[in-house]
């Protein structure tokens, strides 16, 4: 079967300004696919086109074989999209919010089944407007993946959860996956990314920086190694990717007795992530 | 891992949950209620009470012509205003992206609109005839004949208010702004239309460009029900003109749909 997403040479300009350059994916059926990167990347943007709400200015683009711009209602039924911000709070309880929604979907998941997986059984009877912020997100999932979905897009689907129910979103997600689903999802936290993702793309200013597995995102930089001491001359702080031989030589300069402050850092994914950031500067 | 896609629903039944939908909706905003109901019971009040003596050509009283006024305007606030702003509205804050995003049928979404409409219009005008009746003694329809003019006079006219309300909810940078342009170009039409003057004493180029747009119709038809048949000789034309009004009305309706099923934008920006 051909991948679920495909993306090649992608870009869109705003006013002259390039938001996406040249974005190139293939996301597999069944994989979970983060989109991570700071404010203003091109996250929504590009995953506004691959629902079919933006124009592209380059490049072509098909989800489940379609191109985006030219998907029709059956090929929407088999899309959820969780947007980054979704309309103005209906003056509806969760559970006549849900159960009106279901009216739009062939095989719509259960409202009990849904306001469980969501963990909003209790807050069922409430009205939207009342909800607390990570509550409405938790609502704007349910509503997502109401449809039974073969592709989900969620654009910043924990913004606003407290870590409890950003632990539970993970597990529904991993439950979507294993079920089949294929996942998009943009974040801005690296944790999040590195547990969920199968793959990780990290963008920034449009471009893309690197797409690995969450163990092999930046392997370049991961293999510069921080070694520091002090010695009479100062503190010193030097990156290398020999490491040991840095410390010989340090070693060879005070044969005994201890190197004041000598420390050794593997950087860890998120220093990975900043240094990546830090270069597209 | 996957089944076969199965066919979305169909339209009719999405319109329904719609139509369901903006009516819970629409009584749950109290503001929304009180404006449209109160509104044209309270001009009347205020009109009856002012011109409470007052005949108009044909020696009809001011009060039974301005029934016939009111009861058009209350209908074009209900469909064109209402939508206008609306639909703008839900169009700024995603809510309509959110249908677009499920693959909504534009007619699906139409058809709740519709049937907010005429409800709240059916409430509203059977609270503004009670008014009219019992607090002023206004004459009602005289017999089946005209209570049905009544009828065909406010669903034409309605629904061309609602195709209408759609396309002006589509001009370009509105958002915000739309409860200022849609609300001026429903006021100058009331003028414009004879809703507070007599029709006939508005200056001809007035009344020319009022008869471009389907209020004048609306009003004219409204008239027809609720005057007397011979106060038909004090209108311009000297009659009721039933068949222009249907033939105007229709033909927003058509156009305007038309117009609305080509250009239609769940979004403002891409
Ligand atoms: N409609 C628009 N008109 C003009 N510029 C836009 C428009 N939409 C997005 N942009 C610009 O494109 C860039 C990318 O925006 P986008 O919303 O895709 O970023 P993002 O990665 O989703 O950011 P965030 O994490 O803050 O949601 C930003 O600089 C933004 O200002
Ligand atoms: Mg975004």
């Amino acid at each position: 079967m051909d991948a679920a997403i495909v993306v090649r040479g992608l870009g869109k300009s705003y006013a002259g300004q390039a938001v996406v350059d040249d974005v190139e994916l293939t996301i597999e059926r069944g994989e979970c696919f983060a989109l991570l990167g700071p404010n203003g990347a091109g996250k929504t943007t590009t995953v506004e086109i691959l629902e079919g709400f933006r124009h592209r200015d380059a490049g072509e683009v098909t989800v489940l074989g379609i191109d985006p711009a030219r998907g029709d209602r059956n090929w929407r039924a088999q899309v959820g999209v969780v947007g980054q911000s979704v309309g103005a709070p209906l003056d509806l309880s969760v559970r006549e919010m849900l159960d009106h929604f279901a009216a739009y979907h062939a095989q719509p998941r259960s409202t009990d089944d849904l306001l469980t997986a969501v963990g909003l059984t209790d807050a069922a009877r409430t009205r939207i407007p009342n909800l607390s912020g990570g509550q409405r997100r938790r609502l704007d999932v349910a509503l997502g993946v109401q449809g039974r979905p073969e592709v989900l897009f969620l654009d910043e689907p924990t913004t606003g959860l407290d870590p409890a129910a950003r632990r539970q979103f993970w597990a529904l997600i991993t439950n979507l996956r294993a079920a089949g689903t294929t996942i998009l999802l943009t974040t801005h936290y690296l944790d999040e990314a590195a547990h969920l993702a199968d793959r990780v793309a990290v963008i920034a200013r449009g471009r893309l920086l690197d797409v690995a597995t969450p163990d092999a995102l930046g392997r370049t930089l991961r293999l510069a190694v921080t070694v520091r001491w002090t010695d009479e001359g100062g503190r010193h702080e030097v990156s290398t990717r020999t490491p040991t031989a840095t410390v010989r030589e340090i070693l060879a300069s005070v044969p005994t007795g201890e190197v004041p402050d000598l420390a050794v850092y593997r950087p860890s994914l998120e220093d990975v992530y900043l240094a990546m950031l830090e270069h597209t500067e | 891992m996957t089944t076969t896609p199965s066919t979305p629903p169909p339209a009719l039944r999405i319109g329904r949950a719609r139509a369901k939908l903006e009516l819970i909706l629409f009584f749950r905003e109290p503001a929304q209620v009180i404006f449209s109901f109160a509104y044209p019971v309270l001009m009347m009040l205020i009109f009856a009470s002012v011109f409470r003596n007052e005949t108009v050509a044909g020696g009809v009283t001011y009060k039974q012509y301005f029934l016939a006024g009111i009861a058009a305007t209350g209908i074009m606030l209900a469909s064109f205003q209402a939508l206008g702003i609306r639909i703008a509205l839900e169009r700024d804050n995603g809510e309509l992206g959110r249908l677009q995003a499920l693959g909504t049928p534009p007619v699906a979404y139409f058809l709740g609109k519709a049937a907010q409409v005429l409800a709240t219009s059916t409430l509203q005008l059977i609270s503004l005839l009670l008014v009219a009746r019992f607090a002023f003694d206004v004459s009602m329809p005289i017999d089946t004949a005209h209570w049905l003019t009544f009828a065909w006079v406010a669903v034409l006219g309605s629904l061309s208010g609602m195709v209408l309300g759609v396309a002006v909810s589509l001009l370009p940078h509105q958002g915000r702004s739309a409860d200022t342009v849609v609300a001026s170009i429903a006021l100058v039409l009331q003028f414009f239309s004879g809703v507070f003057f007599v029709f006939s004493r508005l200056p001809a180029w007035m009344r020319d460009v009022a008869a471009v747009f389907p209020l004048k119709w609306l009003t004219q038809g409204m008239r027809s029900a609720f005057l007397p048949d011979a106060a038909k000789h004090a209108e311009v034309s000297g009659s009721w003109q039933h068949g222009w009004t249907a033939a105007v009305l229709v033909a927003w309706i058509v156009v305007g749909l038309a117009v609305c099923a080509r250009s239609f934008r769940w979004r403002s920006s891409d």
